[in-house]
């Protein structure tokens, strides 16, 4: 069980149960979660998809693994690239703030 | 939405958990706090530390219902032991061969660090909808705080995690000593409310009252989070002053004007407290979410995040998110840095 879940299953995590009070179906806005985090995602060569109330995130190689919570993507992130996953990594939030720069262009 | 699930036929027990160093003065303040009406239906746990049994005839004077853990503590070990105790206690209430307390308090060890406690509460599937965590009551003494702060890092990650802090002894320490520990708890942790304590004084029962799952108490507790001058003294001055030498341990405030995207901040938060969970002692935040209409409290412990609860309205009147982060060994520049190129969305993208 991941701590960081609190669960087991497809239980609740925190970070559902909030949505954007739009009409969006659930599954759409899981969709729109795994957009979002694909942003980040990409930086480790991986890709988070919607899939049958869940979300699949797969590698470069293919390899891929089933995650239950949106919240609980970056253990399996981990796993699959074998490199630690760092917010905090000055790369990684250099990379994001290029993209945030790329956004406002576009 | 999001307060725990009560299971059928009785209400979720709230669990305050009370912690502080060897000989601070918990089990006094306990069997104090015990007396007073507003608490008689609690139930007491205690984890007990070594061979030395002088907390257990303590408590057992005041309540019948106490029970004993018989491991010796920390984190590991103390999981097993205390959802069996748990467990044990739920049964036994839940078959009348117990009152039926609506609050358990659970005394810790003194070198127990208050997060593994906290996680088996919150993350095992049989406790978590019959309990939920109240305050956490972290007791320091003026007479040996500060040495204890200065050499043992479960004091400092104790009074970092506390939602109240409580200064026993004020009347055996010098006023400058009492001042001098009660700067520094009031630097390493802004976000508790602290509470000065001597022999001829009654502690007040509203250290357990009144937490962020009391619909009635929740703004006023949320308020009490962001109004610390402390807080924001560290928000604008990095370089602590003398009263803070506490390492690396660091309060500080993140902040948005604009109305975060829930995924992106979920995204976030989940990102860092996987990588960096056991440096976040404590957060505690205050959030505007886009698409809801009402501030939406978050907090948690380590890389324990509680289900997000709702206020009616903004403490004091200011939309806007603000969070309390204490965490230990992580640059608050960067946090801040890397929390602001996650959670803005990009200016050319649709919100939604």
């Amino acid at each position: 069980m991941c701590g960081l879940c609190g669960t087991f299953g497809a239980a609740d995590h925190w970070t559902d149960g909030l949505g954007e009070g739009t009409a969006l179906s659930p599954t759409a806005e899981r969709r729109r979660r795994a957009q979002i985090a694909n942003e980040v995602l990409g930086l480790y060569g991986l890709k988070l998809t919607e899939w049958a109330n869940r979300f699949t995130l797969t590698g470069r190689t293919g390899k891929s693994a089933v995650v239950d919570q949106f919240g609980g993507i970056w253990a399996e992130a981990e796993r699959l690239t074998g490199r630690a996953c760092d917010p905090l990594d000055p790369a990684v939030i250099e990379a994001m703030e290029a993209r945030q720069r790329a956004g406002s262009h576009g | 939405m999001a307060d725990a699930v009560p299971h059928v036929g009785l209400p979720p027990v709230t669990v305050n958990i009370l912690t502080g160093f060897l000989g601070s003065g918990k089990t006094s303040l306990l069997k104090r706090l015990l007396t007073q009406p507003d608490l008689k239906d609690s139930a007491v746990l205690i984890n007990e530390f070594g061979e030395i049994g002088i907390d257990h005839f303590l408590v057992e004077e005041v309540d019948e219902d106490v029970v004993l853990l018989k491991s010796g503590c920390i984190c590991c070990t103390i999981r097993g032991d205390l959802k069996e105790a748990l467990l044990d206690l739920d049964q036994r209430r839940a078959a009348g061969r117990v009152p039926a307390f609506t609050r358990l308090i659970l005394e810790t060890t003194g070198l127990a660090d208050p997060a593994p406690i906290v996680a088996t509460l919150v993350a095992d599937p049989a406790l978590r909808h019959h309990f939920r965590i109240g305050n956490i009551v972290t007791v320091v003494d003026a007479v040996n705080g500060a040495r204890n702060l200065d050499a043992h890092p479960e004091s400092v990650r104790q009074a970092a995690v506390a939602d109240r802090l409580v200064l026993s002894k004020t009347d055996l320490a010098d006023a400058g000593t009492v001042d001098l520990v009660e700067r520094r708890l009031a630097a390493l942790n802004p976000a508790a409310d602290i509470h000065r304590l001597d022999e001829s004084r009654t502690p007040e029962a509203s250290l357990f009252l009144g937490d962020i799952h009391d619909a009635s108490a929740r703004r006023s507790e949320v308020a009490r989070w962001l109004a610390s001058e402390s807080l924001e003294h560290h928000h604008h001055h990095h370089d602590r002053p003398d009263v803070n030498r506490h390492d690396d341990v660091r309060a500080f405030l993140l902040t948005a004007e604009k109305p975060l995207d829930w995924a992106r901040f979920g995204l976030w938060l989940s990102m860092l407290l996987n990588r960096h969970g056991t440096e976040v002692l404590r957060l505690k935040g205050l959030l505007s979410i886009r698409g809801v209409d009402t501030p939406v409290v978050v907090q948690g412990v380590q890389h324990l995040i509680h289900k997000p609860v709702h206020l009616d309205a903004w403490p004091d009147g200011i939309p806007g998110t603000r969070i309390v982060v204490i965490a230990q060994g992580l640059d608050p520049a960067i946090v801040r840095r890397s929390f602001k190129a996650f959670v803005d969305t990009p200016a050319g993208q649709k919100a939604t």
